[in-house]
């Protein structure tokens, strides 16, 4: 076995560049006859263009040229597409509202783009862009979604006249309804779960370089997706064909979502850069980031869920209002809906489930996939759900779950999915024995001793992974394939280069990766390299989100291994004259089993291209590609244990300790896994405390900078207690579940539920600021009496 | 237009550059040091720290011109060939994931472990995590942050 193979914490390979300054990400690229743009951007939540006049800025020395949206379209640049296909109830398709990457005649939210500056420098565009004229007549606006779906809201597209973009359902009405009339207990929750901006730390990018010789466009930009990005780009926005156009996504700071997407501002760059002849740079700032990113979150819910005298579960039911914001996002449709009301069922076996999702268009920025999307959101719900069900019924949390917890697999809930494996009384026994549940009650007295009020909260989160497989998430909508694609390359000197159309932008696949072919051909890892992200040289892609690289991608690379592997041994057998059967792969050689007759991967590869020597009909070379399409979703799974104090004076929470025990399956680097949970622990425990994108009433963005929106610290954050189980995945050939979401979807809940715990009321929203918690613990305490 | 004089990673830089540009433009668009990133607009997140004489600034909150006639060391030029203890202990500890802040990560921890030092003061975990208020990391949830600078506190 390969001292980097599997299971092993390899320490990074790709850092060097990074802690030495020398990562390429998008905005470190400079072209030869670089311009760079700047955009003019609605001020308004939702006004008319009247007109737009650029001949103040047209006269600066610099600017190159102002390009507008009729000018756009005029070109025959496609409108911005929504991926996935939703039906409503009532059969109807979805409402899908006209988004043009420069508004045409109406804009819908505070940063809509309007026009483009093109100029010689950065600050050159960025003023002449203040000085773009643009008239608007102001309409009414509406940001929250219960808001714009109520009569008299104003309409933001004429296809959806009440704003509605799908009212759509999910499992069985009548059945649950009966589950609850005939219920025990009946425990009712409203919640909302809060709208929070992604913010990977290095803001979108995107340089456009057109070769008019060639009629050839590169794209370099911040994107998780390359290959997506070029797909869209040439079927629907009609950039360029996909052979006239390179997409490259270099280094890439961080992405939790929001680089999934294709947003206008690449495509005028590339259509700029076609207008003006030159190369041409954008790169956002942080406000701008807070204008135009897709958003993620922002559902208000109302559910029921009904118990039997022994605390069984029933049925549950769900009404959820989404907020899409003005326009439908790539993704936006699917995440409400598949990827969030399918994991209604939680960990539990529960009879009957109902769910019933409005999605809604308000004037705010398009809501998309971010980190767990979807499934933080349901997950926040049953979670919550099932501490206020044992508070409500009296009974001891763990003990509600565990009577409740799926243990039987295949588990077919009735909302869709079918769980392969899991333990989820197992994860539970490890977070509890590492969090030390049972030492709580002294540590709750000696925190009351010094006048603080100690809680525990739980949270057992399931979520699904993968994403796939292709011709299932297609009967549901899906606009595209999810599966991945690898080529395995031995080079005639024996070393190993890996094409994947994974993405990595900080999950370390240039490690992981490595570390699966060092363990099956038991190489060096410094002998295999990784290559992702450029369309020219990877054949295709689907990228990486929803925690697919390792299940999906890394599947695809043992798929095209094993083909290598069943040429490798043919080459062997014939060069050292044994059957096929007798060669093994070990000590990174190519042996016949059991004797001294052995081959280099070098003599292997050389053997392979020089084809002196090669068995009759045997093609010369050794490269294989795949394609793998998984069988199913995969289902990581965990318990996590919250423990706080908050201060009842000043409602301040400081959150002491924190035990995440979850199963991914198989993991190939404990170190990079454990990193996933970190960064995904501390974005929950963002979305419970600290973030909160604020609109106002008529739609102006209130948290546009890090000055207005908070974003965790590191000293809002514990060291974490992290723990394993290892339910080997059925569904692929690893075993891998995906890691990369589980921190962020699991942890909210089991915050708030910590912190109402403490304060002794259920009664508190995301997220919990000391304003919030400390009126919470007001409105628990008796009114004081008049003087 | 300023004329800005600096020396830069131990080489004397001159430039003729505009009076509003920031020592973070000069420093990646005049010299080419892309090692330092900008990442917000309003000084929070630390991507664009780097040392002017001795001391950690904000270049993204500096003007070039302000600079001028001083002594700036980048992530580019914190160690020559080798790895500074704190690249090191970050590689060490997983003290990065996509690599965005971690330059300015990396100078504000030499600073703070170097400043500790001279005022003789222990830099406890509790004091790292409060030092570390004006860098924002999106991808590690600090933990392994922490446990870097934990690490090269020791070594410097």
């Amino acid at each position: 076995m390969s001292e980097n193979g599997i299971g092993k914490s390899v320490k990074r390979r790709e850092d060097k560049r990074f802690i030495t300054g020398k990562g390429k990400y998008t905005d470190d690229v400079r072209m030869e006859n670089q311009a760079y743009a700047a955009f003019v951007r609605s001020p308004h939540a939702h006004a008319k263009v009247t007109g737009i006049d650029s001949s103040e800025a047209l006269a600066q020395d610099g600017v190159i040229a102002v390009l507008t949206g009729p000018e756009l379209v005029g070109d025959g640049i496609g409108n911005i597409i929504t991926g996935w296909a939703i039906t409503s109830k009532d059969g109807t398709p979805m409402k899908v509202g006209a988004w043009s990457a420069l508004a045409t005649e109406t804009v819908r939210y505070v940063g809509d783009a309007v026009a483009v500056v093109i100029a010689e420098t950065r600050q050159g565009a960025r003023n002449a862009a203040e000085m773009v004229d643009v008239a608007y007549d102001e309409l009414p606006a509406v940001a929250r979604g219960d808001k714009a779906l109520e009569p008299g809201a104003p309409t933001l597209h004429d296809c959806a006249p009440d704003n509605m973009i799908f009212d759509w359902e999910i499992g069985d009405e009548a059945a649950t309804d009966a589950a609850l009339a005939n219920a025990a207990t009946v425990v009712e929750l409203d919640l909302v779960n809060n709208r929070l901006a992604p913010n990977p730390m290095e803001p979108r990018s995107a340089v456009a370089v057109y070769d008019e010789a060639e009629e050839h466009y590169t794209l370099y930009t911040t994107s998780q997706n390359p290959h997506v990005a070029r797909l869209v780009l040439s079927a629907f926005y009609q950039v360029a064909p996909e052979h006239k156009l390179r997409v490259i996504a270099p280094d890439v700071g961080g992405g939790f979502g929001s680089k999934i997407y294709i947003y206008p501002e690449e495509i005028v760059c590339l259509w700029a850069s076609m207008k003006t002849g030159r190369s041409v740079k954008w790169t956002s700032d942080r406000n701008e980031a807070f204008m135009t990113d897709a958003h993620g979150r922002d559902h208000v819910t109302h559910a029921r869920m009904g118990f039997d005298a022994e605390g069984h579960i029933t049925g549950f039911k769900v009404d959820t209002v989404a907020n899409l914001g003005a326009y439908c996002s790539l993704f936006a449709t699917a995440t409400p809906t598949y990827l969030y009301a399918t994991l209604l069922s939680g960990q539990y076996n529960i009879p009957a489930i109902y769910g019933n999702v409005k999605a809604a268009y308000t004037n705010t920025v398009p809501v998309d996939a971010y980190r767990g999307a979807g499934r933080p959101e349901a997950t926040y719900l049953v979670e919550r759900m099932m501490t206020t069900a044992a508070r409500q019924m009296g009974v001891d949390e763990t003990e509600l779950r565990r009577k409740n917890f799926i243990q039987s697999f295949p588990h077919q809930t009735p909302v869709i999915m079918c769980y392969d494996a899991g333990d989820f009384a197992g994860n539970l026994d490890k977070a509890m024995a590492a969090a030390d549940v049972a030492g709580f009650p002294q540590r709750r007295a000696a925190a009351e001793s010094r006048g603080k009020l100690r809680g525990l909260g739980y949270s057992s989160y399931i979520e699904a992974c993968g994403i796939a497989p292709s011709k299932a998430v297609g009967s549901l909508g899906a606009g595209v394939g999810l599966w991945e694609s690898a080529e395995v390359r031995v080079n005639p000197v024996g070393t190993i280069e890996i094409l994947t159309g994974s993405h990595s932008h900080g999950q370390g696949h240039e490690t992981t990766f490595a570390q699966i072919v060092a363990e099956k051909f038991d190489l060096p890892i410094e002998n295999i390299s990784i290559v992702h992200g450029d369309t020219d040289k990877v054949q295709f892609g689907m990228g990486t989100y929803g925690s697919r690289s390792g299940a999906v991608g890394m599947s695809a690379i043992v798929k095209a291994m094993d083909k290598v592997e069943a040429k490798v041994k043919k080459i062997a057998a014939h060069q050292l004259e044994a059957a096929e059967d007798d060669i093994v792969i070990e000590g990174g050689q190519v042996k016949v089993a059991g004797t001294d007759k052995a081959l280099g991967w070098h003599e292997i590869g050389l053997a392979a291209y020089t084809a002196h020597n090669l068995p009759d009909g045997m093609e010369p070379g050794l490269k294989e590609t795949a394609f793998y399409d998984p069988a199913n979703f995969t289902f990581p799974a965990g318990t996590y244990i919250c423990e706080v104090e908050v201060d009842p004076d000043t409602g301040v929470t400081e959150i002491v300790q924190f035990t995440a025990a979850d199963d991914f399956g198989t993991i190939i680097n404990p170190m990079i896994v454990e990193g996933q949970v970190h960064g995904g622990v501390a974005q929950g425990i963002g979305q419970a405390l600290l973030e909160q994108v604020v609109y106002d009433e008529d739609g102006q963005l209130l948290t546009g900078s890090y000055m207005d929106y908070c974003m965790p610290r590191a000293d809002d954050v514990p060291f974490y207690t992290i723990e394993h189980n290892k339910t080997v995945c059925p569904g692929n050939p690893l075993g891998m579940k995906g890691c990369g979401e589980a921190g962020a979807i699991g942890t909210p809940p089991a915050v708030i539920n910590a912190i109402t715990d403490a304060i002794g009321t259920n009664d508190l929203s995301m997220p919990a600021t000391p304003l919030k918690v400390w009126q919470a613990i007001q409105k628990t305490r008796a009114p004081m009496a008049a003087e | 237009m300023t004329e800005v004089t600096l020396t830069v990673n131990g080489k004397a830089v001159k430039r003729d550059v505009p009076d509003t540009m920031l020592l973070v433009e000069f420093l990646r668009e005049e010299l080419r040091l892309t090692g330092t990133h900008v990442g917000c607009d309003t000084s929070q997140c630390g991507a664009c720290v780097v040392h002017l004489d001795g001391k950690a600034v904000k270049s993204c909150t500096t003007l070039a011109a302000q600079a001028s006639g001083g002594t700036v060391i980048t992530i580019e030029g914190l160690a020559n060939g080798a790895l500074h203890p704190m690249q090191k202990a970050f590689n060490d500890n997983h003290g990065l994931q996509c690599g965005f802040c971690t330059p300015g990560m990396i100078m504000s921890g030499v600073d703070m472990v170097a400043r500790y030092k001279a005022a003789g003061k222990e830099l406890t975990e509790h004091a790292i995590r409060e030092e570390l208020e004006g860098n924002i990391c999106r991808c590690t949830g600090y933990h392994n942050i922490v446990k870097s600078i934990q690490q090269a506190a020791g070594e410097m």
